[in-house]
């Protein structure tokens, strides 16, 4: 460490630059340093990019374990934009992620603001707020089934006793959406742990000052507690969409388990569902992995135009 | 030692380093400023909610204990508990198979994974070595990549190594570290001052005996927080089982609730046992939230950590 500290005060042009980098491999502290990456490294290439890129020339075959593999070209892309499954479970994706990442985020917001305000119990509600995360997920999807049942779930029930009549949430094209964000929803726990933590690093003396210029509880929370935590609320909208994108077993088990396989409703099918029947039912691994790549695309699109928006949004202590 | 600190020089500024939160007791005092009526508010409204994140466990547990006639009738009680379901899916299914399939694939899984996140995360935080910034880059790209881009090729790599039909594929990746993890431990290990590392150098240890002397002791909340990470995150992992295991005898706990809703749903042939189906969720629910019990500080400083990165 020493030496490199000691060399990069030297004048530095670009060429004697790219020396000392190259130099820095024949150091033994890299080969340590190496040495400790190798596990991970392999992997990386083995695991990650190998595959990526075994995925990208896939996609332009007919590969399907049973017949001759051969090129095609764009065919899978050109067929995929026809496809109206993809068009279907394309659109029920996107719109379940747009109904349930804001949700998530502001159910998350309202249970940190008051676990921070509670001055007792604080930690006994955190907890159960976070029970629901520690559930399988297939044991979330099966408890749906019986919960959301149109004719005796537990959730119309509830409903008829404030004189709704509820939906029939598993068969109705316009309900199965919102009741897979509800079941969703129950997982909130993540975020609300990860906001409160964010809440409670808000330096106290920000609120005094507030409190001391006569700002309302509600002008505390708009101008001090949104702005300080607005770094962890922009990393959960990106993380959150990501996930909301491929979000399988709760839905796989709740509409695509073995007993009602053939009946269920489109209005169920996500894009993960539809790549991971084409690949692992239908063996169409060629065409599977040209949706895998036009959903990588899709998500980078998403992100970037996220990370663009809210940029503006997002406020760094100390102009980072 | 100081002049070996000194040398260190302070940890790169362009990489986050852990921020240790403000004391509680500053935090409590602005707390106790609300009045009694603001707090009973808030304390009725969190015990609202509550009662909405509790109502499935509750409802789940009284389902599991009523005979097959009376599952659908939500009523909390049961007339006559039917304890028989917890024996009868018992010896239904396979469970006990299940239970130690389970255990032994996560509990393989969330071990190799945290050493080999460890190694990886000790050689981000602590060496500084041409390419590391690209690789590290490597390492946050992967976080965000689908899986279902690399899903097909690596069925096909242990398809082709003949592991395709066995529980290896669900745990042997994890040899080799895992993104989200390296990223976490590699916070914990910046923030462990270098002067550790340099005193341990002069006792004479080597890289590989100061990493595991020095670094793992100190770091041991980060390794335990990914161990419990992983072992949650494969004791409900369904879709890798779904790819990979074909047979009873071979499934997880997961994908064996997924078997069990074939075998009891009315339209698949069964007869329509959803409180034995109840049952079984219970029996796969309960270790996760012991897990929790003895585990809890943990899942909630591991969460806390993800978000400090900022």
């Amino acid at each position: 460490m020493a030496v490199t500290t000691a060399r990069s005060s030297a004048p530095a042009g670009p060429r004697s630059r790219v020396r000392r980098w190259a130099r820095g491999f024949r150091e033994r502290d890299t080969w340590w340093a190496y040495a400790f990456l190798t596990p991970w490294l392999f992997g990386f290439i083995v695991f990650t990019a190998g595959p990526m890129v075994a995925s990208a020339v896939l996609s332009f075959t007919n590969y399907s374990v049973i017949s001759a593999t051969h090129g095609v070209g764009l065919a899978n892309y050109r067929a995929l934009a026809h496809d109206p499954y993809v068009l279907e479970s394309l659109k029920n994706t996107l719109i379940m992620t747009a109904m349930y990442v804001p949700a998530d985020m502001l159910l998350s917001l309202l249970l940190a603001t008051l676990l921070a305000r509670a001055t007792r119990m604080g930690g006994f509600f955190r907890t159960i707020f976070y029970l629901p995360v520690m559930t399988p997920t297939v044991a979330i999807g099966s408890m749906y089934l019986l919960i959301f049942n149109g004719n005796y779930g537990l959730l119309d029930r509830a409903l008829s006793l404030i004189g709704i009549h509820g939906p029939f949430w598993q068969t109705d094209p316009n309900w199965i959406k919102p009741g897979i964000v509800v079941m969703l929803l129950w997982q909130v726990g993540t975020n609300t742990v990860l906001y409160l933590a964010a809440i409670k690093n808000v330096p106290q003396h920000l609120y005094e000052a507030a409190a001391m210029d006569g700002a309302s509880a509600w002008r505390r929370f708009r101008d001090v507690t949104l702005p300080m935590i607005s770094p962890t609320l922009f990393f959960t909208f990106i993380i959150l969409t990501i996930y909301g994108f491929q979000i399988f077993d709760q839905i796989y088990t709740a509409f695509y388990n073995p007993s009602n396989i053939n009946t269920s409703s489109d209005s169920s099918l996500t894009y993960v569902i539809y790549l991971f029947q084409q690949a692992f039912q239908y063996f169409h691994l060629g065409y599977a992995s040209a949706l895998a790549w036009v959903l990588f695309g899709l998500i980078m699109i998403v992100t970037i135009v996220q990370v663009v928006v809210s940029r503006r949004f997002v406020y760094y202590e100390g102009g980072r | 030692m100081t002049t070996a600190a000194e040398r260190a020089g302070p940890p790169d500024p362009a990489l986050p380093v852990m921020v240790p939160p403000p004391p509680e007791s500053a935090w409590r005092n602005w707390r106790d400023n609300t009045s009694p009526l603001t707090q009973g508010l808030f304390l009725f409204l969190l015990a609202g909610f509550s009662v909405l994140f509790l109502y499935p466990f509750v409802w789940l547990v009284s389902a599991s204990l009523k005979s097959r006639s009376y599952v659908f009738t939500n009523t909390l009680v049961p007339q006559v508990l039917q304890f028989n379901n917890y024996v009868r899916i018992w010896h239904a299914a396979p469970f006990l198979r299940w239970f130690v399939n389970s255990v032994y694939i996560d509990g393989l899984a969330a071990a190799t994974v945290t050493f080999a996140s460890a190694l990886t995360a000790f050689a981000f935080a602590y060496f500084r070595f041409p390419l590391r910034n690209l690789l590290f880059g490597c390492v946050l790209a992967t976080m965000m990549l689908p899986t279902a881009v690399t899903m097909i090729p690596v069925y096909l790599i242990w398809q082709h190594i003949g592991l395709a039909n066995t529980q290896y594929p669900l745990w042997m990746s994890n040899l080799f570290g895992s993104a989200f993890y390296i990223f976490l431990q590699r916070q914990f290990f910046l923030g462990i001052p270098r002067e550790y590392f340099e005193a341990a150098r002069m006792d004479g240890d080597n890289y590989l005996t100061m990493f595991w002397r020095i670094a793992v002791p100190l770091a041991k909340p980060a390794l335990i927080v990914t161990a419990l990470f992983e072992f949650k995150a494969k004791w409900t992992d369904l879709m890798t089982p779904l790819i990979y295991l074909h047979g009873d005898s071979q499934f997880t706990i997961p994908r064996g609730l997924y078997a069990l809703l074939g075998q009891y749903a009315p339209s698949a042939g069964g007869q329509g046992d959803y409180e034995l189906i109840m049952a079984a969720l219970v029996l796969a629910t309960v270790p996760m939230l012991l897990i929790f019990a003895f585990g809890q500080r943990y899942f909630i400083e591991g969460i806390s950590l993800q978000g400090r990165k900022g």
